[in-house]
């Protein structure tokens, strides 16, 4: 990649205290977001894809969370040496972002028009007048029917996938150089699922926003995502640009990942093939690879040496992964 | 509006275990706190006819608000039934209750949640055993330990778990000792309602793996109610589509994801991606406008027309019966007999 990156996150660490001591939920995390690029972050529950998400904005609640090392750098500036005043200015505004249930993250008792104008009037200083025709306008661009009068309503009157669609207004409302969207479809239908992401990658591609997607669902990331970051246990366990990933997928985690789930145009009723275990205890995880415990390749080495991320190939693939074994490479 | 129940095409699987015939489960819809009264009725099922055979896997899927869950609740006996007809192991048991029928031993379920359905404070053992307890079986202390031991083996499971507490195994681990007591009563039908959707994605072919291989030991049946088409695709002989409680269309496994003829179908498949950009980047994709309307009010005629993209007059005013096509397979469109050309969703299998 020749241009300079939009998001560069390094090194990333983020610890919480909890009754049974201290737990590091994302642990020296790094990666680049491109202007106009989606990334995917995929893993299972507990493997700090959404911390990662709250820590770029700044959200994580101090105590019992800290992230304690790391950069996160943005247009330039690190977020994590800014006043609360100059991250107040980025959020919703420079970067936005989109929660799983929409009916949590938005206000039952202002109407949806008021929500999606308050950002323009708090980031722009424009009038609530122009503000909510900006509002209306943002509706009709996600295809809210009947913008106007919709306007006025509350956030019950509308279906989830509608609520949504208004999260996603909200959003978009100070054009935004990027959107992070916490899984974002996860509690709607199949059919509004697709409609959803068609839309988040249809207006990300209009006004040249990145996207950060944080999903479990491996078709959801084959479909909408350009390149792909694997997350286990707090770390990145591999990296690469979707379409090599899925062809070429190195972490044994992330073929496990691959094998197990059925495929709606695969073989159908043969034996899947399960990761055994289940995901570590954050709070206790050994010295060594976190996933080595459920890997059928594991080495002796693997339980004591902790893997590096390192490049797989040249670095033209951009394909990086945390393994100690080096046969690991492509083909 | 009777529908006949659609036989499978194919013999493979032994007899006729369970038959549902135009089952109809209605909710009233009551407003007013002092002066109660019913203002309308919400139809979740209206008019559901299908049967499963020993030893085969008959999945439902659908969006929610469909009525898969109302319907197999309806099985099970644990909601009572507006009108229709089930018929299980030749009984009739429409006017069973489960506390007091005599099939429940026979019929058993596997709940979506295994945190919320196995008890925080019972030790595994008397977790699976609870039933055999209940139905008077293993009168010793060490036939009742045995038979534990033995069905959590079953399930994969080390027998020495049964000394310790559900919050020390994983979600996997707890789905199965969910399907160990399922089975400690030796069941022919097993109703698994969304049983991996509550899982981390590495786990879940754990769990189903177990009910396959359990299925071809002990000759069981499934209703497997589910939304994820890949999951369901993968267990089941046969398929039903739900929407808005009525069956849109049935069919055998792989004409069904092969050939699916229903609009509703179609557009189904085609909205789940796969796990795989270059055979993304491939499909056709067709995406419906608009959400599932609510069951209060259903369209009328096709209660899918006002999302058809092939909607007709007719389908505004008529709604269309379940007809059988071709042998095992039924669809419930008025385009059906006429289909124009079926939007291949998936990529031809090999």
């Amino acid at each position: 990649m020749t241009t300079e990156p939009l998001l560069s996150v390094r090194g990333l660490t983020t610890r919480f205290r909890t009754d049974r001591g201290p737990l590091v939920a994302v642990h020296d995390v790094s990666f680049d977001v491109a202007p106009g690029e989606t990334l995917a972050i995929v893993g299972e529950s507990g493997s700090g894809k959404s911390v990662t998400a709250l820590s770029i904005l700044r959200l994580i609640p101090n105590p019992p969370g800290e992230i304690v090392a790391g950069q996160i750098v943005f247009e330039g500036h690190d977020l994590l040496k800014m006043s609360d005043a100059e991250m107040l200015a980025i959020r919703g505004n420079r970067i936005a972002m989109i929660f799983q249930e929409p009916m949590n993250s938005l206000n039952p008792a202002l109407t949806v028009g008021l929500q999606v104008a308050e950002p323009m009037r708090q980031h722009r200083g424009v009038s609530w007048a122009a503000a909510l025709d900006g509002a209306k306008a943002l509706l009709k661009k996600v295809h809210i029917p009947d913008a106007e009068s919709r306007l006025h309503t509350y956030p019950h009157q509308y279906s989830g996938g509608m609520r949504q669609r208004a999260m996603i207004a909200m959003a978009l409302a100070c054009r935004p150089r990027l959107i992070i969207a916490d899984e974002p479809t996860t509690a709607l239908d199949v059919t509004v699922q697709a409609q959803i992401l068609d839309l988040l990658k249809e207006l990300t591609r209009e006004t040249g926003a990145a996207l950060i997607l944080i999903t479990h669902d491996l078709g959801v990331v084959a479909r909408y995502a350009d390149r792909v970051v694997v997350m286990y246990a707090g770390r990145v366990v591999e990296q690469a640009p979707a379409a090599r990933l899925y062809r070429h997928p190195l972490h044994p985690y992330t073929r496990g990942l691959l094998a197990s789930v059925p495929r709606l145009d695969g073989a159908a009723g043969e034996r899947l093939v399960p990761i055994d275990g289940a995901p570590p205890d954050l709070a206790a995880l050994p010295p060594g690879c976190a996933f080595a415990p459920r890997c059928t390749r594991a080495l002796e080495r693997c339980a004591q040496t902790r893997p590096l991320l390192r490049a797989a190939g040249d670095a033209s693939c951009q394909h990086h992964h945390a393994c100690l074994r080096d046969e690991l490479t492509v083909d | 509006m009777s529908s006949p129940s659609i036989e499978p095409a194919s013999a493979r699987h032994g007899d006729e275990l369970l038959r549902v015939d135009d089952l109809k489960v209605h909710f009233p819809v009551t407003r007013g706190v002092l002066f109660r009264h019913t203002v309308g009725v919400v139809k979740a099922v209206d008019g559901v006819s299908f049967t499963i055979r020993r030893g085969e896997t008959l999945g439902l899927v659908g969006e929610s608000g469909c009525g898969k869950s109302t319907t197999s609740l309806a099985v099970l006996r644990m909601q009572p039934v507006t009108a229709g007809r089930i018929v299980f192991e030749g009984v009739d048991i429409t006017a069973q209750d489960r506390s007091s029928g005599t099939f429940r031993r026979r019929m058993q379920m596997v709940y979506q949640d295994p945190y919320g359905s196995l008890d925080p404070r019972m030790r595994v053992r008397d977790i699976v055993g609870e039933p055999l307890a209940v139905h008077g079986i293993g009168h010793t202390r060490a036939e009742y330990h045995e038979r534990v031991a033995a069905l959590l083996a079953t399930v994969g499971l080390l027998p020495a778990m049964a000394e310790r507490y559900p919050h020390e195994f994983s979600g996997g681990q707890r789905q199965r000792i969910a399907i160990a007591r399922a089975l400690a009563l030796e069941p022919s039908l097993v109703i698994c309602d969304e049983p991996v959707s509550a899982l981390d994605v590495s786990i879940q072919a754990q769990v189903i793996n177990v009910l396959m291989e359990l299925q071809q030991r002990l000759q069981l049946s499934y209703l497997f109610v589910a939304h994820d088409l890949a999951v369901v695709r993968h267990i089941s002989h046969r398929v039903a589509v739900m929407y808005l409680g009525r069956i849109v269309e049935i069919a055998e496994r792989d004409t069904l994801f092969r050939e699916p003829l229903h609009p509703y179908t179609q557009a189904l498949l085609s909205a789940v991606p796969v796990a795989d950009p270059a055979a993304e980047a491939l499909r056709p994709r067709q995406v419906l406008r608009g959400e599932v309307p609510s069951v209060m009010r259903p369209p009328s005629g096709c209660r899918f027309h006002p999302r058809c993209p092939q909607a007709m007059d007719v389908c505004r005013s008529e709604a269309p019966a379940l007809n059988e096509v071709s042998r095992g397979r039924a669809v419930a469109c008025h385009l059906h007999g006429k289909v124009a050309l079926p939007i291949h969703a998936l990529a031809t299998s090999p």
